[in-house]
Parts: structure tokens; C-alpha cells; sequence
């Protein structure tokens, strides 16, 4: 390698559009908190995430009162749309997980338009899915019994079951995603405060920012924690949903019993997160004028990032088929044919549709440039996620081992008025959070501008 | 005996011009002085030497504690408090004490980071006389300050507000308690 050439490092790329100061990237982004007017499609968007959160409180009150067979929940098959939606939402929470922690390790700092609203819907994600465990109990306000305490009972959980292990992961999943997201909502909490007109807005604020005033011992000791905090959550994300994995695969039934569940789920769950990611940033890009901040590039990138994973799935999707074939265990294959060509396969040949086929329009630049059709392709995506997680858990339930056992689910009005519901009751937190909180890092935008640089000739 | 004032506080409007002023005032002896910005500059921390802090040792022990908290929780319990014989399985069965003990060594740990932050900060803190000039309230916008504080052995009311002005500030102000 004698004659190495010098080669010149390319311009980087700046991630937002040219113009903006650290004033105005603040007043735009503080704006939509602070200001009086509140959008009339903030206003519609929240009115039907009502409608539906009551309608969620319905299924529930209904739940309550008769129990879980209000669900199509039959034998053999105990676990249908409760547990879909459950991995269904867990796994959109990935994504926000990968966008603040993951991509902050790796240093992509095109990430940081994007990261805090990404946190907000893994948070909400989170409340989402923890409602369809504990609403699936049967007796949910005993759910504390699902945690080792000293009772009267003289009872202890099992360790050796991966449900309780999957109480343990979720639970600390939502509370490292919240202590996490709340540090990094801090200073722009301080922003709020100095910006706030109503007395009562800047004692809040004030209260919430802890007392924050930028100074270079606190930003020191934030950055620290900032990471420290994304190197803990970066393996607890790929541990949750391999966890949420163990529920199945650590069970006999056949279709579930299989190694490579985790990786494969571990994809699933960040291509879902994704496509919501996309679905949440291109509306509310649109409806707020935010084009300038999450740029047609962030796009393109989680665009990409959704290709790839949605690849990776759809090589599992292979696997699975041939494992069962190479494995040549009789109840394996049957498991197969049966999501093939039996009663579920309309369900799994549209899941095919979604998740094999229509990623690979992700290849052309065209279509990740084009926010509407990305807007639709992360819709495809997301149908195709929750028919997936319904594929595997009912179509191996409805028809095990034991044919004189086999009986088809049918979902009832409660069960769709439940999932429905939790949509409802995701888009009404998130609403809520848009317009009480900065939904864009104020802080990690500014870092971003070219002026924030302090020149070479300062330290020289 | 408390000082009259809590020290004396200039304005600058690049993060450049921050960090020459701080390097400055380093140089000149200055030991109590804080530098306030509206995102994280590096370089400060070169020139006030905070490159190294006690978080990770905290996040550390945190970490230690979850995971021994974990194991010996799933211990205690699978093998002294309630065992239970399933298929002649060993009672100590751990392999499947691996997920919740990891789960726990996060959890303390992240709470220990943040814990750890705000103990370093000093948070939650309801005063602080920094606030008492009125332009502080764009350390949070888009102006970078520089604050000297009357505890610092070389602190003079006058001269320490004419070394500031000789940095080019935009204004040099006094910060009341």
C-alpha cells in the first residue's frame, strides 16, 4: 500500500434545510406548544381518538362484566387478537427504542429530528400492548399477583416460565423507555419555561425542567447519562422482543417451537415500528409545516431501514417453511400446509402480500421520496405485521397436535371494538403529547445547524 | 459571610465565542465559573475540564446491585422459600434466572443513571440566582453566557466585570443572590 492516495473527506451533508437559526428552530418547534390556536385537524384527529378511547372503555367495562368469552376466545384456542395486539404494539415500540438509542451509539445524528417523537410512540406503544395481558387475565385487578411479594398465600410466581419473564421485560422495557424519554425532554422542558407567556404554564414547566439551566456541568454529567442510558436500552430492546418470543417458542405447539423465532421477531418488531414511525411522521410533518426539520432524507432513511428489516422477515417467513420441511416433522409440516392453504389462508397469503412482496418497492428512490405513497406503504406494513403475529398464534392453536381438539377462531365485535380501541387510545395520548410537549428535540436540532460548530482556530 | 452579589454574568452570541471567552478566563485563574449554552459544546468541556465524572461508577454499582438483586430474588424463592419439584428438575434451575436477572441489571441500572444525573446536577432545584438576570432566560434560546462566581478567590466586583468586557461580550451583568 505504498502509494496511498489522500483522498479529501467529502462535505458532509447537512440533515436540515439551509436557513435556520438557533432562534427560529426553537420558535418553530416551541410554537406548536405555546401558541393559543390549536389546528382544527388537531382538534379532529383528537375527537375521534375520543370516540374510539370510549369505545375502548365499553369492550372493557363489557370484559369485566361477563369475561374473556365476550372475546372469540374458544378451546382450544385462548390466545387470539389479545395476544396479536400485544406483540403487534410491543413491537411498534421497537422502533423508537432503535431510533433513540441505537442510532444514537452509532452516531446518526440525522436521528435527532426524529428520535423524540419516536420515543413518545414506543411509550404509548407500550400502555397499548401492557392493556391486552393484563385485560386477558380474566381477573386483571389481581394482576399485582404476577409480581414476587411476600402474601399470605404463600405463593410465588414460577421463574421458570417465560410469562413471568415476560412480565419482567415489559415492565422494565416501559420504565427504562420512560426515565429515558423524560432525561431527554428535560432541557427542552427549560426551553418551555423561559418561553412560556401564562404564569402557570412556566411553573409547570419550571417544575418539570427540574430546574435545568444548561450549564456546562449539567450538559457534562447529560451527555454521560444520555449514553449510558442508550447502551442499556440498546440490549434490552433486542431482549424484550426476543422474550416476547419465548412466550411461543418455549411451548411445544407446533409452528411455534422454533430457535430462530427471536431474530426473526426482533426484525418483525422494528419493521413494524418503522412503518408507524413513518405513519406518525408524515401527517404530522405535513399538518404542522415541519418540512424543513424532517426532511424528505429522514424519510428516505427510515424508509430504508424499514426494507431492510421487512428483507429479513421475509427470509424468515423461508426458513420457517423449510425448517419444517427439512426438520420432516409430521405435526411441523402440517402446521405449514395449514397456514398455506387452511382455513387461515386468505390471513396469511395477504401477510405474504404486505411483508415479502410489497417491501421491494422500497428499492426504488421514486417511491421513498414520495411521502404519500410512504404514508400507504407503511399502512401495507403495518396490516401486514398484525396478520403475521395472527397467522402464527391462531392458525397453531385453532388446529395442534390433536385433529378431535381443532376448532376455527372467530373474532367477535368485542374483540375488534378492543383493538380498535387501543388505536383510540394510542392516538389520544399522542395528541395529547404533541401539544403539550415539544414533539422535535429542540436541543439536538440546534446542535445540528452548521453555526453550532465551534471552529478549529478556537482550541489552536 | 455571603457575598453581595452571586457573581458577575456576560453574554455572547456564538458558542465560539463562548468557548474563547471561557478559555480566557481559565487562563487568567478563574476557578468558580459555570458556562451556560443552549446544547452541549464539546470544547467546554476541554476548557473546564469535565471530561470525567462519576456517572458510569454510579451506573455501575446500580447495575451490580439489579443483577445480584435478580439472581438471589429467583434463588431465595425457586430453591429456600417455594420450591417446587417439577419433573425432577433441579431446583436451581439457572438457566431460566438469566432473563430476569438481566432485566434487573438494566432497570437498576437506568434508574441509577438517572438518579445519579439529577444528584449530579443537583436537580430538582427550585432557585437558582442565575435566573435573576433577565436575559438568562435565552440560555434556553439562542445566547451562550458566561458566569464568574464571588466565590472564586480572584473575584472582584469591578475588575472581574472589566476582564469580562475586555472578552467582547454583548452585555456583562451582575448576578444578584
Amino acid at each position: 500500500m505504498a502509494d496511498q492516495e489522500v483522498v479529501e473527506r467529502p462535505a458532509e451533508e447537512q440533515i436540515i434545510a439551509p436557513g435556520y437559526s438557533f432562534a427560529s428552530v426553537t420558535d418553530q418547534i416551541a410554537a406548536v406548544v405555546l401558541t393559543k390556536h390549536t389546528p382544527v385537524f388537531w382538534f379532529a384527529t383528537f375527537a375521534a381518538a375520543m370516540g374510539l378511547l370510549l369505545l375502548f372503555l365499553l369492550a372493557v367495562g363489557q370484559l369485566f362484566f361477563l369475561g374473556t368469552g365476550v372475546w372469540g376466545l374458544r378451546n382450544p384456542t385462548f390466545w387470539a387478537w389479545d395476544i396479536t395486539n400485544f406483540v403487534w404494539w410491543i413491537g411498534i415500540g421497537h422502533a423508537g427504542t432503535l431510533i433513540s438509542a441505537i442510532l444514537l451509539l452509532l452516531n446518526q445524528r440525522w436521528r435527532n429530528s426524529i428520535n423524540r417523537f419516536a420515543e413518545a410512540m414506543t411509550l404509548f406503544a407500550v400502555a397499548c400492548a401492557g392493556m391486552f395481558p393484563i385485560l386477558h387475565l380474566g381477573r386483571p385487578w389481581l394482576m399485582y399477583w404476577l409480581f414476587p411479594y411476600p402474601n399470605t398465600m404463600g405463593i410465588e410466581p414460577n421463574f421458570r416460565s417465560p410469562l413471568v419473564w415476560d412480565v419482567f421485560a415489559v415492565s422494565t422495557y416501559a420504565t427504562v423507555s420512560a426515565l429515558f424519554w423524560f432525561v431527554g425532554l428535560i432541557p427542552d422542558l427549560g426551553t418551555l419555561r423561559d418561553r412560556a407567556g401564562h404564569r402557570l404554564l412556566k411553573i409547570a414547566y419550571g417544575a418539570l425542567s427540574l430546574g435545568w439551566r444548561g450549564s456546562a456541568r449539567h450538559w457534562a454529567s447529560y451527555e454521560t447519562a444520555s449514553l449510558l442510558l442508550a447502551g442499556l436500552a440498546t440490549p434490552l430492546v433486542l431482549s424484550v422482543h426476543t422474550v416476547v418470543s419465548f412466550d411461543f417458542t418455549i411451548g411445544i405447539v407446533p409452528g411455534w417451537h422454533s430457535t430462530f423465532f427471536p431474530p426473526y421477531f426482533v426484525a418483525g418488531a422494528i419493521y413494524s415500528g418503522f412503518a408507524m414511525v413513518l405513519a406518525l411522521a408524515i401527517p404530522l410533518r405535513q399538518g404542522y409545516g415541519l418540512q424543513g426539520l424532517i426532511t424528505d432524507k429522514h424519510l428516505d432513511n427510515a424508509a430504508k431501514i424499514m426494507m431492510a428489516t421487512g428483507l429479513i422477515v421475509g427470509y424468515s417467513y423461508i426458513m420457517e417453511a423449510f425448517a419444517a420441511w427439512y426438520g420432516g416433522n409430521a405435526y411441523e409440516m402440517a402446521a405449514i400446509q395449514h397456514r398455506m392453504f387452511g382455513p387461515y389462508k386468505y390471513q396469511y397469503w395477504v401477510l405474504m402480500t404486505c411483508n415479502v412482496v410489497a417491501p421491494n418497492a422500497l428499492w426504488f428512490k421514486k417511491i421513498r421520496r414520495s411521502p404519500i405513497v410512504l404514508f400507504v406503504w407503511s399502512i401495507i406494513v403495518l396490516i401486514g405485521m398484525w396478520l403475521e403475529r395472527f397467522v402464527i398464534i391462531v392458525s397453531s392453536l385453532a388446529q395442534d397436535n390433536l385433529p378431535g381438539a381443532w376448532r376455527l377462531f372467530h373474532a367477535t365485535r368485542w374483540d375488534l371494538f378492543t383493538f380498535v380501541g387501543t388505536i383510540g387510545l394510542f392516538t389520544f395520548l399522542f395528541f395529547l403529547f404533541i401539544r403539550m410537549l415539544p414533539m422535535i428535540s429542540i436541543f439536538e436540532v440546534r446542535a445540528l445547524l452548521p453555526q453550532s460548530k465551534v471552529k478549529e482556530e478556537v482550541n489552536g | 459571610m455571603k457575598p453581595p452579589v452571586y457573581g458577575v454574568m456576560a453574554e455572547f452570541e456564538s458558542p465560539g465565542a463562548l468557548v474563547r471567552a471561557t478559555e480566557a478566563a481559565v487562563a487568567k485563574g478563574y476557578k468558580k465559573l459555570d458556562a451556560y449554552s443552549p446544547f452541549p459544546i464539546e470544547e467546554l468541556n476541554d476548557a473546564l475540564h469535565l471530561h470525567r465524572n462519576k456517572l458510569p461508577l454510579i451506573v455501575l454499582c446500580g447495575g451490580l446491585c439489579g443483577g445480584a438483586l435478580g439472581y438471589l430474588l429467583q434463588y431465595f424463592i425457586t430453591v429456600i422459600y417455594y420450591p417446587i419439584n417439577v419433573a425432577g428438575r433441579p431446583l436451581h434451575s439457572w438457566p431460566s434466572y438469566i432473563i430476569i436477572t438481566f432485566e434487573l441489571t438494566i432497570l437498576l441500572a437506568s434508574i441509577s443513571a438517572v438518579g445519579g444525573l439529577f444528584a449530579l446536577c443537583g436537580f430538582p432545584m427550585p432557585y437558582h440566582p442565575v435566573f435573576n438576570v433577565p436575559r438568562f432566560a435565552l440560555a434556553s434560546h439562542d445566547r451562550f453566557f458566561l458566569c464568574i462566581e464571588a466565590t472564586d478567590p480572584l473575584f472582584d466586583r469591578a475588575k472581574t466585570s472589566e476582564f469580562l468586557e475586555t472578552l467582547e461580550p454583548k452585555e456583562v451583568s451582575e448576578v444578584e443572590h
